[in-house]
């Protein structure tokens, strides 16, 4: 039993080096699929201290305004452009009718509007696009097909072309949005309400504006994330179980920190992927739900702010 | 004053109905089906909550229902979730309804230990407990025309004409992908003893339902462990994405079978060109020109009384939720003909299930000959294990692939037998059969 849980998997991993490769690329791309879904959550619970738990939902519904308008006859990028479009007044609204009313009011008690949240999303996308699943319009989106296969290591990796593209868009939406959130006027303004709502408000920054601006971020990030995983499967009411996925990234990057997000996920991608495919096996698979919360809690015994959430200390 | 007298003829209202409902139990059958149009697994079933429920309203439209008897077709929203099922049933049964379609192996299994306290028969067809097949043991419950284990029983059939004989197998890889829930695990006892038997090694890959939509690693672990055969027990948005992984790996796509429930149309779209050969198992055949499908379309599709689109009749899972709705309205026909009423009880339609026979004459008579293989149920077999065949995507559609085949009868009835007994003696309160066997059976 030792050998196979100690030795065994190095075994393998030196046996068969081209099946290390991919399933480290595996990791990688799940990985970075991951950190852009946490980065919706960071986002909102940065400027507002709510764990969006709506942000599942708005992947679903994001994927599904878009293909439903292609659906109608309007062109891929005009789709795109209307869907942005959906997502900015969903934004107003969520700012408008949700949060406004509750400024103030305990955190427990945003967090359950964001459940109630998610079922009104869930209702309207049933009622408006059905529960039928779609596919996702990956050719009109010129996103790429195909693999390439490459002979290495006495053996062979496969990249799929969509994943190579997704990893690639999700590196560039990351470091966009960093970029923003450092270098923009509005990006200080939103690192000025996560760390003070009242102190922010007495340098006359709008509070309503900034969260109107992250719910807004957040849906961004919620239709790339849902074109992604969208075009590895199908844009169905079950992606936003996939969200889910982003639970033990915050929990091991902290719920505060953006490049938390992208190591969090990187590192619950690569591990779960090493973890099911070198010891699942040892206890009948179907570990790569649970083991990520493992990983998570076992950075979490070292650092339980999360390896890059903030220390808090607070006077008892 | 007014709020008071809204209330007063609110209550009024409510206490007509309520009284009102009794009378209409008698004038027609009540039929409730426990569907899921919502949810991740909506995708599955939809198509079959459509047949289902058009099957009925054909009937309906066309004939005044079963024996002169309208039927009251109710749906109520599962989600594919036990909980919601067992509440769907909880608010049903006080209507009278004649059977049950749980439509999901985790609410059949709620709902097992309920039929025969309350009376009414629940059909679980070709899916749910496959001991309860054994009907000495469980006489309300039906799961006709084959079990998860004559099914994975044909699959292994398959692979062995295939691959030249069942002493071929010796030696092969055969792997189980499966949703990690009790519907998904049903075929294990089965394979494993096939694998014993006819010593191939089994490799089982369970794929978490948060994880249908990614399911990377396993097929990973598929390509590690050189698997010759895949045998797919997936549901909703599962089996699109094996389909589609199975394409993005190169596994041989005509290797890869699903059990009756991964055969979606929508299921083998997903893999566009590349899921050309995917192979499914089946028990009735799809396209909507057979008669019976003609009359859906003419007095339901036409008349605007489905939420299907007129293009989806005769897709595979449309044509499965007919085929459930035959059965219904043949085990009802069957009950009317043995007891001579024409409003009948949950008591007699499970009679009528147990005396069910479905000849060639009378599928003909139905509109359904080639749709569907004549089967028959009796009161030892209540799934009959019948016979299953294999079809195959052909790129826009499923094809039949194969000649009808029956499962491998001997090794699955004594493990029917079995697990029924294992269950039973778990159950220290389980009642006793106290039905008579009708002669008919």
């Amino acid at each position: 039993m030792l050998y196979n849980i100690f030795i065994d998997p190095f075994m393998q991993m030196g046996g068969a080096p081209d099946l290390l490769v991919q399933t480290l690329w595996e990791g990688l791309v799940s990985g970075v699929l991951y950190a852009l879904i946490a980065l919706g959550f960071v986002l909102i619970f940065k400027a507002s201290g709510v764990f969006n738990f709506a942000q599942g939902i708005m992947v679903v519904f994001a994927a599904l305004t878009l293909v439903g308008f292609h659906e109608k006859g309007v062109p891929a990028w005009i789709a795109v452009i209307l869907t942005l479009g959906v997502m900015y007044v969903l934004a107003l609204a969520v700012e408008r009718v949700v949060l406004r009313p509750l400024v103030n009011q305990p955190d427990i008690i945003l967090f359950m509007a964001t459940f109630g949240l998610t079922y009104v999303l869930i209702g309207i996308g049933e009622f408006i696009f059905g529960g039928e699943p779609k596919q996702m319009i990956t050719e009109q989106l010129f996103l790429p097909r195909g693999a390439i296969d490459v002979k290495m290591l006495g053996g062979r990796v496969t990249f799929q072309k969509l994943d190579i593209a997704a990893a690639v868009i999700a590196t560039v939406m990351i470091g966009a949005l960093a970029a923003f959130f450092q270098y923009t006027r509005i990006g200080r303004a939103l690192r000025a309400v996560a760390d003070s709502h009242k102190a922010a408000l007495s340098v006359g920054i709008s509070l309503n504006q900034i969260w109107a601006i992250v719910w807004f971020a957040a849906g961004i990030v919620a239709l790339i994330t849902g074109v992604m995983w969208g075009a590895r499967s199908e844009v169905s009411f079950g992606l936003d179980i996939i969200a889910l996925k982003a639970l033990p990234v915050l929990i091991l990057g902290g719920f505060t920190s953006i490049p938390g997000a992208i190591v969090g996920g990187l590192i619950i991608g690569i591990g779960e992927k090493i973890a099911e495919f070198y010891w699942g096996p040892l206890v009948g698979g179907g570990i790569e739900n649970w083991i990520a919360y493992v990983i998570a809690l076992g950075f979490l015994m070292v650092r339980p702010q999360g390896l890059f959430g903030d220390k808090i200390i607070e006077r008892i | 004053m007014k709020k008071y007298l809204t209330m007063t003829a609110l209550a009024a209202v409510t206490t007509l109905a309520a009284t009102a409902m009794p009378a209409q139990a008698q004038d027609s059958i009540y039929v409730p089906l426990l569907t899921y149009r919502t949810g991740p697994f909506a995708g599955s079933g939809i198509h079959i909550a459509n047949g289902m429920h058009d099957y009925l309203q054909m009937l309906n439209q066309r004939d005044g229902g079963i024996g002169g008897v309208k039927i009251a077709i109710e749906e109520c929203e599962t989600g594919y979730d036990t909980k919601k099922g067992v509440e769907c049933y909880e608010s049903t049964k006080g209507k009278n309804p004649v059977v049950y379609n749980p439509y999901s192996t985790g609410i059949t299994l709620q709902l097992i230990p309920k039929a025969a306290v309350d009376k009414v028969p629940v059909l679980s067809m070709a899916y749910g407990l496959s001991a309860a097949a054994d009907g000495t043991n469980f006489p309300w419950i039906f799961n006709p025309p084959a079990t998860y284990w004559d099914g994975a029983s044909v699959f292994i059939k398959h692979v062995a004409a295939v691959e030249g004989g069942l002493e071929k197998l010796r030696g092969k890889t055969i792997g189980l992908v499966h949703l990690d829930a009790p519907f998904g695990k049903e075929p294990i006892p089965v394979l494993e003893a096939m694998a014993k038997k006819y010593e191939f090694t089994l490799k089982l890959y369970p794929v978490p339902a948060a994880q249908m939509q990614n399911q990377g690693s396993v097929w990973l672990s598929i390509r590690r462990d050189r698997v010759d055969w895949i045998y797919n027990q997936g549901w909703g948005a599962m089996n699109p994405t094996a389909v589609k992984e199975a394409v993005k790996n190169n596994f041989p796509m005509d290797k890869l079978v699903g059990v009756w429930w991964a055969g979606g149309d929508d299921d083998a779209r997903a893999g566009e060109a590349g899921a050309k050969g995917y192979k499914t198992l089946n028990f009735h055949n799809t396209g909507n020109t057979f008669p019976v499908m003609q009359d859906i379309l003419k007095h339901v599709i036409d008349k605007n009384l489905s939420q299907a689109k007129r293009e989806q009749v005769g897709e595979n899972l449309y044509n499965r939720g007919v085929y459930n709705s035959m059965l219904i309205a043949e085990a009802i026909r069957t009950a009317q003909k043995i007891t001579g009423k024409k409003a009948v009880n949950g008591e007699d339609v499970r009679r009528g299930f147990e005396a069910l026979n479905i000849t060639e004459a009378r599928l003909k008579e139905m509109g359904m000959e080639g749709f569907a293989n004549p089967m028959k149920i009796t009161c030892e077999d209540h799934s009959g294990q019948n016979k299953v065949f294999v079809s195959q995507w052909d790129g826009t559609k499923y094809v039949k692939a194969s000649d009808w085949m029956d499962p491998i009868k001997d090794v699955v009835r004594p493990l029917i037998e079995a697990e029924a007994k294992e269950y039973v003696s778990k159950d220290a309160g389980w009642p006793k059969r106290a039905v008579a066997c009708e002669k008919a059976s």
